[in-house]
């Protein structure tokens, strides 16, 4: 009922920006001051508050629950062991995430098409085998090997997606099957040493691995990172909001941009600060970060994107709008298996070695978990890539924080569980309450 | 009155179409012109449906001729139809609920700057194209979800207008919707044919289509059962040509005495 009465004040504020558009020129849009995307905002905080408040009551969580879990999180360990929130701990946490996180982002991916891909661990596992024998069997040159590893994954990614799209084999059996068939591969190619171990210097397992900084552990590089990533968000919504302004469509007032920069600045000066405290920005971390941002512009600004949506969104309109749905949801999966190959290739760089262990237990568990938590929906058509972030941090957080107790794995497997299960009790129930609110 | 120009913008000449060994189709006249809402009628499994799916391209006719502003032409995909102009707003709502209005208007056709979607002159023109129609939504960025019937069936229609098309097809664009969004509809039929389109209505609806059309095609068992100006013929005739009501007893007595008497 009350949403209803919210459409119609809508209206009636659409209306009134008619009577006050421009009388001469009667073809010119209506310019009004505030965004009706929001659809009823007031201008400055109280504005934000109440919006705030209907996006929570419609079940639009956004980031939310991210954030709440991050803070309960940190706070548990704290207590439990003081040296968590210290500068080489969450030094430890960025490495780490960006190996599995590599993974959430190719399930995001997927899990906007409302599929999902079982099968990203045993493939980055296989991956990380697939570079080894390349390299230290057969002495190929380790950027080679790394692209052909990676090409491997997207062939992979691509033949599953051919079994689903083409022969409409069920995704998550298709990929079950991936699952386990390419674990045995993997198996198979390490053969009876069970491990292989990669020279730690070769281009870009020493990239990945522990000790490679960026800017070489320049204390400046650090804050490059975090200039170069405030200064572009602070531009692009600039000459955004001059375009939108120019041409005559609702744009972000000033302040709301200055307040959104503002957040990421804090945000990321915080953390590199931290992260200089310890010993400065992993080269994996700045890959992840540059994947994320990459793949955030090709699902949000390039008509792919749109494609992937689209095909989550509604299978049928997609096709009559005349979207080619096999070969978005083949090059979907090529793509999730392109970063499961990736991911790979970061467990090799942690290890400097290819292992049984690679992309096995709960590796899988823990991307979709991160996918979901960060708040990209299992139903499809819903979600960004940022999630992949916000999501790996808080299961890096968990994974790092039981490391630091000493937990058993019985214990950590327990958890995540629990975890992944929670994350997908609360995408489902504030999908339920978005649909009560008809948002969904 | 309505101003209707002498070349039809879309003609059906003897088109028929079989679907193994049903006749789905038979020998079916069709004259769609500029600015003319023509209704489509008849009884379920008339061939309402394949007739407009023939002329969306999705079932190549058999046999007969389809002609585009007098030149015959073939239509053998959707993509062939579209190409000539004639945009399908089908019964189920072919939108996605995740994307905003403007993305939906757009979905297959986005517009591009730089080879990035240029989401600025979308929405520019997805207002203006709204406001012309005077088309009432709370925004053109709230996802398609949070629209009620009415108005997702508009901006599907409005959808169909964004390439352009000569001639609309609606499948039945009122079956789902309450008083008012009906009403809504029916505006913006009347507001395609002012802007000169072609319009073919399928309609089970009588008064929605003696309110707005100009011309009602009656198909009965897949062939012509009638072609009537709404002007001047009653409801009751109307619903004979589907019913085949006027083919009973009575008439055939009457018919026969009629041509007794002639001779």
């Amino acid at each position: 009922m009350s949403d209803t009465s919210k459409v119609s004040k809508a209206e009636a504020e659409v209306a009134h920006q008619n009577t006050v558009a421009p009388s001469d020129d009667p073809t010119a849009a209506p310019v009004s001051v505030v965004d009706p995307r929001l659809l009823v905002r007031e201008e400055g905080l109280k504005g934000y508050v109440t919006e705030f408040k209907r996006k929570i009551k419609g079940g639009e969580l956004g980031s939310l629950p991210v954030f709440i879990g991050l803070i309960i999180i940190w706070t548990i360990f704290q207590t439990q062991n003081s040296r968590f929130l210290s500068a080489d701990n969450l030094s430890n946490i960025s490495y780490f995430m960006s190996a599995t996180g590599m993974l959430a982002i190719g399930l995001v991916f997927v899990l906007l098409l409302g599929e999902i891909d079982l099968s990203v661990g045993s493939v980055s596992g296989l991956a990380s085998t697939v570079f080894a024998v390349f390299v230290v069997n057969h002495g190929v040159n380790a950027w080679l090997a790394l692209f052909l590893t990676v090409l491997t994954g997207a062939v992979i990614g691509a033949m599953q997606g051919w079994f689903f799209a083409r022969i409409g084999v069920p995704a998550f059996v298709v990929t079950l099957a991936g699952f386990l068939g390419w674990n045995g591969l993997m198996l198979w190619l390490l053969g009876t040493s069970g491990t292989i171990n990669i020279p730690a210097e070769s281009g870009p397992v020493h990239l990945l691995g522990q000790s490679s900084f960026f800017m070489d552990q320049a204390v400046i590089g650090a804050y490059v990172l975090a200039g170069l990533g405030v200064a572009s968000m602070l531009v692009g919504s600039f000459i955004d909001q001059r375009r939108r302004r120019a041409a005559g469509v609702p744009f972000r007032p000033t302040s709301e941009i200055l307040l959104r920069v503002g957040a990421l600045a804090v945000a990321s000066f915080t953390a590199a600060a931290v992260l200089n405290n310890a010993s400065g920005v992993s080269n994996a971390l700045v890959i992840f970060l540059a994947s994320l941002v990459i793949v955030d512009f090709v699902l949000r600004r390039t008509t792919y994107g749109r494609k992937i949506f689209a095909v989550g969104g509604g299978i049928e309109a997609a096709r009559r709008a005349g979207i080619s749905v096999s070969m978005v949801r083949i090059t979907v999966f090529a793509i999730s298996g392109g970063f499961a190959a990736v991911g790979g290739m970061f467990f090799a760089g942690q290890t400097a070695s290819a292992t049984l262990n690679a992309g096995g237990g709960n590796t899988l568990m823990l991307a979709i978990a991160a996918a979901v938590i960060g708040g990209t929906s299992l139903f499809g058509g819903r979600g960004n890539v940022w999630s992949a972030l916000l999501g790996m941090l808080v299961i890096q957080s968990i994974q790092t924080g039981l490391d630091l107790l000493n937990m058993n794995t019985s214990i950590q497997y327990m958890i995540t569980g629990a975890v992944l299960l929670g994350a997908v009790v609360i995408d489902s129930v504030s999908r339920k309450s978005q649909k009560a609110a008809g948002r969904a | 009155m309505v101003h209707v120009s002498a070349t039809p913008v879309l003609a059906l000449r003897g088109v028929s179409k079989r679907f193994g060994a049903v006749q789905a189709l038979t020998d079916v006249e069709l004259e769609v012109h500029p600015g003319e809402v023509v209704a489509l009628v008849g009884d379920n499994g008339a061939g309402k449906s394949t007739l407009v799916k023939t002329i969306a391209g999705v079932h190549p006719i058999d046999e007969g001729v389809i002609e585009w502003d007098g030149q015959p032409v073939s239509i053998n995909k959707p993509h062939d139809a579209q190409g000539l102009g004639v945009a399908t707003v089908y019964q189920d709502l072919a939108l996605c609920d995740n994307l905003d209005v403007v993305g939906n208007l757009y979905l297959g056709r986005e517009l591009l700057h730089r080879g990035v979607i240029d989401e600025v002159t979308m929405e520019q023109k997805a207002r203006e194209l709204l406001s012309t129609l005077s088309i009432r939504i709370p925004s053109v960025r709230i996802p398609i979800a949070s629209l009620s019937g009415g108005q997702r069936q508009v901006v599907a229609i409005a959808r169909a207008l964004i390439g352009d098309p000569k001639v609309v097809i609606l499948d039945e664009p009122t079956a789902a919707l309450g008083v008012e969004q009906t009403a809504q509809v029916l505006d913006l039929v009347e507001r395609l044919r002012e802007r000169d389109l072609g319009v073919i209505l399928i309609s089970h609806n009588m008064a929605d289509v003696k309110a707005v059309a100009d011309t009602v095609a009656v198909l009965r068992l897949g062939k012509n059962n009638g072609s009537f100006s709404v002007k001047d013929t009653s409801h009751e005739e109307i619903i004979a040509a589907i019913t085949g009501a006027t083919d009973n007893a009575v008439t055939r007595r009457a018919g026969r005495r009629n041509t007794e008497a002639a001779k």
